[in-house]
């Protein structure tokens, strides 16, 4: 019994992942963009698949991932998802320099300019919090604690930037998504008890 | 804490203030109206990608989108003939910075400008055209302006931008 679930679960977890980047790579829209702006809307779409694999992966929640093997590949995932974060960026400052300048300036006409670019420098500082965090217990728990919120909040903000755009996603199984992220982080919130 | 409380007094002067309004809507002609008419503010983001001095085209690319609109003088609402408005945007033939998405267009002798140009797509999250009025690439006499108006779908085939120009 247990193996039938654990199959469905990574059935499921699975076409969370895959429909909505194959839909997204099949996207009408493609037609009409330039290699480098479609590798940067593919990086924010992956991106948003490695925040819904971290949360779960760290709390141990998949079958065959145990939390020790999650301590050891969370950290890689999340340096991968900033590289997506990277990429995305870059690849959309080729495409137009003047709309992602505004963006980081904060005076972007558009919200979901807004949400991206705080998701961006959570990630970033959830990601060097870790990497600068010392030994000694105290701190890593203070670290630890710190690197939640922020996360959180790359999931939270990264939501709302992806939602408010009409770009190469598909719009259901975006929604669909974003709403398995926000379950993920939520739950393995709760399981590691991490406001503790 | 009765700054904001209105009085009776105040409530009714203001409804008749507004049933003035709303029937000088209907026997006041248009241009005495306009005598009040607001410059339209730059909006953000709306200079992003400008070609200074696109060429004056027939039409942008293949066609079959319709961009078009007015342009108009701030105060008295009067039409502006002979205005260069330059138009851009991310379409079915190129992004937004590539030359050949620009052009320009002059408006006629009622104020209006039309321009065919290639089907707008969305690009950088939404369904969005860019429009310059700029006083450098005109005789002067009116301030800069650029827009950038939304797409309400992005099947739509046209989009309508008016400009109320400020005389510089």
């Amino acid at each position: 019994m247990d193996k039938v679930r654990d199959a469905g679960t990574w059935l499921i977890l699975g076409a969370l992942i895959a429909v909505p980047i194959a839909l997204a790579v099949t996207s009408p829209l493609l037609a009409w963009r330039e290699p480098i702006y479609i590798a940067a809307g593919l990086a924010g779409v992956v991106g948003l698949c490695l925040i819904l694999l971290q949360p779960l992966i760290i709390a141990g929640s998949l079958p065959g991932i145990t939390r020790r093997v999650g301590r050891t590949l969370h950290p890689w995932l999340g340096g991968f998802l900033v590289l997506t974060v990277i990429v995305h960026i870059v690849g959309l400052w080729f495409t137009s320099p003047p709309d992602v300048l505004d963006a980081l300036l904060f005076r972007s006409p558009t919200w979901f300019s807004v949400w991206g670019v705080i998701a961006m420098w959570s990630a970033i500082a959830a990601a060097l919090l870790v990497a600068f965090r010392g030994k000694s217990p105290a701190r890593r728990a203070r670290v630890r604690r710190l690197h939640v919120v922020l996360t959180t909040l790359v999931a939270i903000t990264t939501i709302a930037h992806a939602i408010l755009i009409e770009g190469t996603m598909e719009f259901t199984s975006k929604l669909v998504l974003c709403t398995a992220v926000l379950v993920a982080m939520g739950v393995s919130v709760f399981t590691l008890r991490s406001w503790r | 804490m009765t700054l904001i409380e209105p009085s009776r007094r105040t409530i009714v002067a203001g409804g008749a203030a507004l049933a003035a309004g709303g029937l000088s809507a209907l026997v006041v002609p248009a241009q005495v109206q306009a005598q009040a008419l607001a410059p339209t503010p730059t909006m953000r983001g709306g200079a992003n990608n400008y070609r200074p001095g696109a060429p004056i085209v027939e039409r942008i690319g293949g066609g079959g989108f319709w961009m078009s609109g007015t342009v108009r003088r701030a105060g008295d609402g009067a039409p502006l003939s002979g205005q260069r408005i330059q138009i851009w945007a991310h379409t079915t033939e190129g992004h937004e910075r590539d030359l050949h998405s620009h052009g320009s267009t002059l408006t006629d002798e009622n104020g209006a400008y039309r321009l065919e140009m290639p089907q707008i797509v969305p690009a950088f999250g939404q369904a969005h055209g860019h429009l310059a009025y700029d006083a450098e690439h005109n005789s002067g006499e009116f301030q800069t302006v650029f827009l950038r108006p939304l797409m309400a779908s992005s099947n739509d085939t046209s989009l309508e931008a008016h400009f109320v120009l400020q005389p510089a």
